[in-house]
């Protein structure tokens, strides 16, 4: 039991199928009701494709794993329509390494100012997991089953044949498709015989949440070698409701158990934090970890996302945030596939985005991990001796490496993108998650909200309501396609007549519903640019187009409207695109 | 020409990269070059390093400045009895 948190008790149903089977397969079956789960879960059900979630449990995660969730993750928790964490939890941007007693690094997550969500926040992942079980049970279309446990899976050509045990006894399941989000230990990928390889680092580390009220700043605090844990690192963070994360490297040859008793840990935060600062233990444990990932991430009809596809060490907050960003790439795409409106090999441009991104990860933690973990002598004598240049020359600074934090993956090299034949400045390239910036519009006072969920074809337009009436035709026609682009119009102040004094201090109230009726596109939307950072951050001028992706990413952009290119690109970015080049159907 | 102490790695195209990245590149490459060494490997390999990275800056003034930035700080062996 913790002090700070009470765990629900989600209700067990017993399953219609155990007294009667399907009598058609499951669109898709989510495995694993932990973050990523339902986040999968949430995305399909919202999007209008039923889903069933299952859990071999009924509460939320034991103890307090996950903490950070970074800007992207926070956007998607938007996009799900999932309470953020912020509410909550702990908004940060800064970190600070220490060498002994001396600042020798330190990292601001957010370059860019005018977003609307921080760098990151920091919350246990109970909260989280209850946020989004919440959201879940919101949906009619999304059956969250408890305590549906599992027992075996038979991935075939036409279907997957899942076998599953409830207290109320087995009953099977057939399924299109299945999403395997059942975490480290994923028994969907034991059962298939998949193998994970990667490296194993030989190092122990000691979580201790602690409860106390304490003043330290919202940064993330990381120490090597410190006066009060010497030869070793340490590293601080604050989550909510006055807990705090302390984690203690130990060495590989600490004995775990003796480690982890009160007797023994109590003593090493008193050291660190003074004799006199009176705090709770609220859960201690120690862990070792992995960084490696599965080959692929698609088998035949089962999709791996998060921890079962692929795993790092903490130092990076790089797990449950790209577990969440699986889905978010996945969701669109298997909703699109299961309509019948995009083919499944669609899910492979899941598999190449992914991966890509998993070995960014990958390679981030590890880098991190063998430098707070030097394997070798010439490799701590190296780590020394950067942590030494670092007191005086900001070159050493930069390679301090105690962790670089999530950020989302620009998927520059997808086979999904167009490549630029205009000229563009900054970095909204094909494949760049997009980038925030303050408007007034329908869906409120930011750049993202008004796209995500849907195609989206990003128009600058100085004169919205001058639209060429046969562009608006055009638009029109993919508003109304099979898979419809959405317009969004973005243009500047200067076209707003309702805008009161300009674009210092606008009533975004009054700008609610401007000029309505004037753009002659179904369900098209206008957003006001009032400080031009939309135009800015993507280098838009009058007719220049984004086409974005349901996941926020940019897929194709063009300096004026060509219908023709539109089509192909998005032809190109769901799969429906033959190359003639390469002689495959994408 | 000054010892330059600012974060200087990069590789071509850089636009959009976290100002680690590179720096984070070089020194895995770095602890790459040593695996499967033993002490006595790895100190051939830094000083033939060094070497060559000398050579490639050339200028005199340069090396004797990272000379003593590098000295800085690292105490000397303990003189023996007499």
């Amino acid at each position: 039991m913790l002090a700070t948190y009470d765990y629900p008790k989600y209700a067990y149903r017993r399953p219609a199928e155990l007294d009667r089977p399907a009598a058609a397969p499951a669109p898709v079956v989510v495995v694993g009701a932990g973050p990523v789960g339902l986040a999968a879960a949430i995305d399909l059900a919202q999007a209008g494709t039923p889903v069933i979630l299952l859990d071999d449990d009924d509460t939320v995660s034991l103890g307090s794993r996950g903490v950070c969730y970074a800007k992207r993750t926070l956007e998607i928790l938007d996009r799900l329509g999932c309470p953020q964490p912020a509410g909550r939890g702990v908004s940060w941007n800064v970190g600070r390494t220490f060498f002994d007693q001396d600042e020798v690094y330190s990292f601001n997550l957010a370059p860019q100012s005018d977003e609307q969500r921080p760098g990151m926040v920091n919350l246990q992942q109970y909260w989280l997991e209850q946020y989004l079980v919440e959201r879940a049970q919101a949906l009619p279309m999304l059956d969250l089953r408890f305590r549906n446990k599992v027992l075996g899976i038979d991935s075939r050509s036409d279907r997957v044949a899942l076998r599953i045990e409830t207290p109320d006894g087995e009953y099977s399941l057939d399924a299109d498709w299945v999403v395997a989000a059942d975490g480290a230990r994923s028994p969907l990928r034991r059962m298939l015989g998949l193998d994970v390889d990667g490296k194993v680092f030989r190092d122990r580390f000691l979580i201790a949440d602690v409860v106390m009220k304490a003043d330290f700043p919202a940064e993330r605090w990381f120490w090597f070698d410190p006066p009060f844990h010497r030869g070793q690192s340490v590293l601080l963070h604050k989550q909510a409701d006055n807990v705090w994360r302390i984690d203690f490297q130990l060495g590989w040859q600490a004995d775990p158990e003796e480690a982890k008793k009160p007797e023994n840990v109590i003593p090493r935060i008193r050291a660190m934090l003074g004799p006199d600062r009176e705090f709770e233990l609220e859960w201690v444990s120690v862990y070792t970890f992995q960084c490696r990932r599965l080959n692929d991430f698609r088998h035949g009809r089962v999709l791996f996302v998060g921890d079962s596809a692929h795993q790092v060490s903490p130092f990076g907050a790089r797990g449950a945030n790209s577990g969440i960003q699986d889905t978010d790439n996945l969701c669109w795409k298997l909703g699109l596939v299961i309509a019948g409106r995009a083919p499944a090999s669609l899910l492979d441009t899941y598999c190449a985005e992914r991966i890509k991104a998993a070995d960014e990860n990958i390679a981030n933690s590890t880098r991190s991990t063998d430098f707070i973990t030097p394997k070798s002598r010439a490799s701590l004598v190296f780590r020394n001796a950067v942590l030494d240049l670092a007191r005086h020359h900001p070159f050493a600074r930069a390679l301090v490496n105690s962790g670089r934090l999530s950020v989302p993956t620009h998927l520059h090299d997808s086979p999904a993108n167009t490549a630029d034949i205009d000229a563009f400045e900054g970095r909204m390239r094909p494949g760049a998650p997009m980038d925030d910036a303050p408007v007034a519009g329908p869906a409120g006072p930011w750049l993202l909200p008004h796209c995500g969920g849907r195609f989206v074809l990003m128009v600058f337009a100085d004169q919205p309501a001058a639209l060429a009436p046969a562009i608006a035709q055009a638009l029109t026609r993919f508003a109304q396609g099979s898979v419809p682009v959405e317009t969004l119009l973005v243009s500047p102040p200067a076209a707003w007549p309702g805008l009161p004094g300009g674009a210092g201090a606008p009533d975004l109230t009054t700008l609610a519903a401007p000029t309505p009726g004037a753009v002659p596109v179904p369900g098209a939307r206008q957003v006001c640019d009032l400080r031009g950072l939309v135009a800015e951050r993507y280098d838009g001028r009058d007719g220049t187009c984004y086409l974005i992706r349901p996941d926020q990413h940019v897929c194709a952009r063009w300096r004026r409207f060509d219908a023709d290119a539109v089509a192909r690109a998005l032809a190109r970015a769901i799969g429906t695109a033959v190359d003639p080049g390469e002689g495959r159907a994408a | 020409m000054k010892l330059i102490t600012e974060p200087n790695f990069r590789d071509g195209d850089d636009r959009g990269l976290w100002p680690y990245a590179r720096g984070d590149e070089f020194y895995e490459m770095l602890i790459e070059a040593h695996r499967d060494l033993d002490d006595a490997g790895s100190a051939m390999l830094n000083s033939k390093l060094v070497l060559l990275l000398a050579n490639h800056v050339g200028e005199l003034a340069v090396l004797r400045e990272a000379i003593d930035a590098a000295r800085t700080g690292i105490a000397p062996a303990a003189a023996p009895d007499a």
